[in-house]
């Protein structure tokens, strides 16, 4: 009978193996290597990027703006990754807000193209004269002036990376943010709204639980095309290494909490499905504002 | 006026015979709404109407208004002098208090006076340094009034200036004789710290406390200050008068009043350097410590060994020519250039000669030893590249002008500058990566943090570069040319310059977060040890100061112009004079 059963099962039944076989957790670097051996490799290093916008599901008109642009050049000579994305959402009543936002984007991207023109697309490539910071401060404090001239009263929040090589230079007025995702889950706002809500909250008259219900959150503190004096809060990080580089207005993060944003956009096979499930996210939150995303990854 | 028009300096004509100077300010309506418009220029009239009666020595007198079509004007007061705004910006250093007091007192009479306007008060509503003009007596007048305003439109409700000078509750749209008290708070504030409250986030006077930023201001006047400035208008002087009151009593207390010459104060400086050890001929070179010992080179050509605790002397060794460098370290050798156009190679325990390499030019750049190698510049206007153990040339790489930059080994890349303003990345076969171009010479040494890397120039810049490909993130422009090198800590970037002041800026943003005057020029490169940075100028001090605020810890004062650089080890501060001796303090 006994006979039976170990022909049946083909050998001595294993029962100590278990018990017997330690287990080690993988070292970062086995980690590492599993992960980079699973993802796509490529030879040249470039920015992918993709956006998405939506009305959402309560205004009749869309006041926000974006653009994306993303420039390979690959030859002999050195490749240099060149990208600049804008989020602006704008406000002010009436049509003046897509009037102001309409024209923060157009503005900067139209002064930070300009500058970079020769480097871009003359031979013998010149790099501009200024700084990247100063050539960002610059094309947002000429939308300003722009904005106050063609659509007085009216506002907008500007948040713009300019992607030079691994440099990203943020511009950024408003309450519209830009979000760094790291491959392993973690998201970091890197921008500071410029909202009546937050600086209450950063001067401690507000906790955590009455700045989320506190009745003027749409408050903005700062906004392209209002006061004399326009700060930009203007700065330059490294690109997040095999992260993304997110941009939003608050249509998206206000109704979104960021462990859901990352989730989704680490759920998502590539970045334009990526866009488009945070745009759905927010439009089944409710849509109670415009949305617009833009999400940036380098790849190589 | 805000941005909405001109003011003209005019004539009128009604008094041929004299010259009768008149100011005319131009407001333009541009609301698209006819109806808007109305309503603003009935505003505007009506507002035109209450202030031609008003009689006050410190507002300027009303002639005449008019409207014509999109325009208006009011014709008023020309007022001779210069607003308090200008004050500021023109005045070096800060101003003092007794004067800032008096202008304080006289504009708390006048908003005293609005404020018991009957039948209703008036509220100034826009009090800051630009609408307070001082005039040729140093009288104040206020000019500006709310009356501008009126022609902002289309403030919708969900968007909010950015006044810095306006206190909480005006952004709820209440407007109160509080308001202004509030707001003068904060142009005393903005007058006696010189920190534009434009420029810092909204109701942020608490993280910037007066007295830390300018401890000449007396705690008596810091207390009225942030009572004007709290956050709760309840918490607030009542009215002006109370506000007068409490300046006057702070008056009599410090006795400001009666204090005409500014105030100087500077601390008797009782530091006594550990040891000092005088050599024969000035020392513009940098120390180094090593295991107990301090190298330092200098213009008697020779290069000293010092006990590091006592100052004895242990040996020199003599080059040919000036030693104004810092020396390196490696193995027991001692590496370092001179004037005498060799790269000197010594044995620290001895002093003796191991090996030298000769160059076609003097040396002033100092040695950096990495992978192997050392490499230096030359006035040759060559970067040599030489093997350690042979003391053989391994490649050279010719640049237009001398090179007097150290340079920086990171990422298998060396940086340096070269006196033609060039800065370049040069990999380890001496090939160019990367180059970039300042507009004149870059004589500082370049430092890297992260992915940037800094250096200054003597066309008056603080460079930020992206250390991988040579773009310029940021250029922080300082008052005259730089040859002091930068230190680095904590995202904070450190460097003198040749105006006079050491320059803390923001590394990712290239932001001054604060200067420090000396009294002659910054040729030394700022050091770094604990909660301090260390660096001394060629009025002749060495200074120490707190790293994040650039308060003066101490100063200790040498006979001669410090043009080295200090060094600090196990708490003690070594710096080379020009008067000769090398010092040890206590950090």
């Amino acid at each position: 009978m006994f006979d039976f059963f170990r022909k049946l099962f083909g050998g001595v039944p294993a029962t100590s193996s278990a018990e017997s076989v330690t287990t080690a957790p993988l070292s970062d670097q086995q980690i590492e290597s599993i992960v980079r051996s699973q993802s796509p490799q490529y030879e040249m290093q470039q920015l992918v990027a993709a956006s998405g916008q939506s009305v959402g599901k309560q205004r009749e008109h869309n006041e926000d703006s974006l653009v994306a642009i993303t420039a390979t050049l690959a030859g002999k000579t050195a490749n240099v990754p060149f990208g600049l994305y804008i989020v602006a959402d704008g406000m002010g009543g009436h049509q003046f807000g897509e009037i102001a936002s309409n024209a923060a984007i157009r503005v900067i991207a139209g002064q930070i193209m300009r500058k970079f023109h020769s480097y871009l697309f003359t031979l013998p490539t010149q790099q501009p004269e200024e700084s990247l910071q100063e050539i960002m401060e610059n094309a947002v404090k000429e939308a300003h002036r722009v904005i106050q001239k063609d659509a007085p009263g009216s506002g907008t929040t500007v948040t713009a990376a300019l992607i030079v090589g691994q440099q990203v230079t943020i511009g950024h007025v408003g309450d519209s943010r830009a979000y760094c995702i790291y491959p392993a889950g973690r998201i970091e706002q890197i921008t500071r709204d410029h909202s009546l809500v937050k600086r209450l909250e950063e001067l401690g008259h507000l906790n955590k639980e009455e700045a989320a219900n506190f009745p003027h959150r749409n408050v903005l503190i700062r906004a392209l095309g209002q006061g004399d004096t326009l700060e930009v809060d203007i700065f330059t990080i490294p690109f997040p290494q095999n992260g993304m580089l997110l941009l939003c207005s608050d249509g998206l993060w206000g109704v979104v909490a960021d462990h859901d944003l990352v989730r989704i956009v680490n759920d998502a096979p590539n970045a334009q499905r990526a866009c488009q499930n945070l745009v759905n996210a927010a439009n089944t939150a409710g849509g109670p504002d415009n949305i617009s995303v833009i999400l940036v990854q380098m790849v190589g | 006026m805000g941005g909405m028009g001109s003011v003209y300096r005019a004539r009128d004509l009604h008094f041929p015979n004299v010259t009768k100077l008149v100011a005319v300010k131009e407001m333009i309506n541009m609301a698209p709404d006819p109806l808007v418009r109305r309503t603003i220029i009935q505003n505007f009239e009506r507002e035109a109407n209450l202030l031609a009666t008003l009689n006050h020595p410190a507002i300027p007198r009303i002639y005449d208004y008019f409207s014509e079509e999109e325009r208006s004007y009011l014709v008023l007061e020309f007022v001779h002098g210069k607003d308090l705004e200008a004050i500021i910006n023109d005045t070096n250093g800060f101003l003092a208090e007794e004067q800032v007091l008096g202008w304080a007192i006289q504009l708390c009479d006048v908003l005293s006076f609005l404020h018991n306007h009957k039948p209703d008060p008036i509220i100034f509503r826009d009090m800051k340094p630009s609408n307070v003009m001082v005039n040729s007596n140093g009288d104040i007048i206020l000019i500006d009034f709310g009356i501008a305003k009126t022609f902002q439109v289309g403030q919708k409700g969900t968007m909010i200036g950015t006044e810095g000078y306006s206190p909480p509750e005006q952004y709820r749209g209440e407007a109160t004789p509080l308001a202004d008290i509030y707001a003068l708070g904060a142009t005393l504030h903005h007058a006696l710290t010189r920190r534009d409250p434009r420029l810092e986030p909204p109701f942020s006077f608490a993280e910037r406390p007066l007295r830390r930023i300018n401890s000449r201001v007396s705690p008596e006047l810091e207390t009225v200050i942030n009572t004007a400035l709290a956050y709760n208008p309840s918490e607030r002087f009542p009215a002006a008068a109370d506000m007068k009151e409490a300046l006057l009593s702070a008056a009599r207390k410090t006795g400001a009043l009666s204090k005409i010459a500014t105030t100087s104060i500077t601390p008797a400086g009782g530091i006594k350097p550990v040891w000092s050890f005088k050599c024969e001929d000035e020392i513009r070179g940098t120390p180094l410590a090593h295991q107990g010992s301090i190298y330092i080179g200098c213009y008697d050509n020779n290069l000293y060994a010092l006990n590091a605790a006592d100052g004895k002397f242990q040996w020199k060794y003599a080059a040919d020519g000036g030693i104004v460098s810092r020396p390196a370290v490696y193995e027991g050798n001692l590496y370092f250039g001179s004037e005498d156009r060799r790269l000197h190679v010594i044995s620290t325990r001895t002093g003796k000669v191991v090996w030298t390499y000769y160059t076609e030019g003097p040396i002033r750049s100092s040695p950096r030893i990495a992978e192997g190698h050392i490499f230096i510049g030359s006035d040759d206007h060559h970067l040599h590249a030489v093997n350690l153990n042979t003391g053989r040339s391994v490649w050279t790489f010719e640049s237009s002008e001398e090179i007097r930059s150290t340079p920086f080994v990171a990422n298998e890349l060396v940086y340096f500058g070269n006196e033609a303003g060039d800065f370049y990345a040069v990999d380890f076969r001496g090939g160019m990566k990367w180059r970039f171009q300042a507009k004149r010479a870059v004589t500082s040494s370049p430092i890297l943090a992260g992915q940037s890397v800094f250096f200054t120039s003597v066309d008056s810049t603080l460079y930020c570069l992206d250390a991988r490909n040579g773009w310029a993130i940021w250029r922080y422009r300082l008052g005259k040319g730089s040859v002091s090198s930068p230190a680095v800590a904590d995202d904070l970037v450190f460097a003198g310059a040749a105006d006079g002041f050491i320059y803390c800026v923001e590394a990712r943003t290239g932001k001054e977060v604060w200067r420090f005057r000396t009294e002659h020029q910054v040729s030394s490169s700022p050091a770094l040890y604990k909660d301090s940075v260390y660096c001394a100028s060629v009025d002749g001090n060495l200074y120490c100061l707190e790293y994040r605020t650039g308060r003066q810890r101490w100063k200790f004062g040498t006979k001669a112009a410090i043009t080295g650089s200090p060094i600090v080890f196990d708490d003690i501060v070594y710096i080379g004079s020009t008067d000769h001796q090398i010092y040890a303090l206590l950090a």
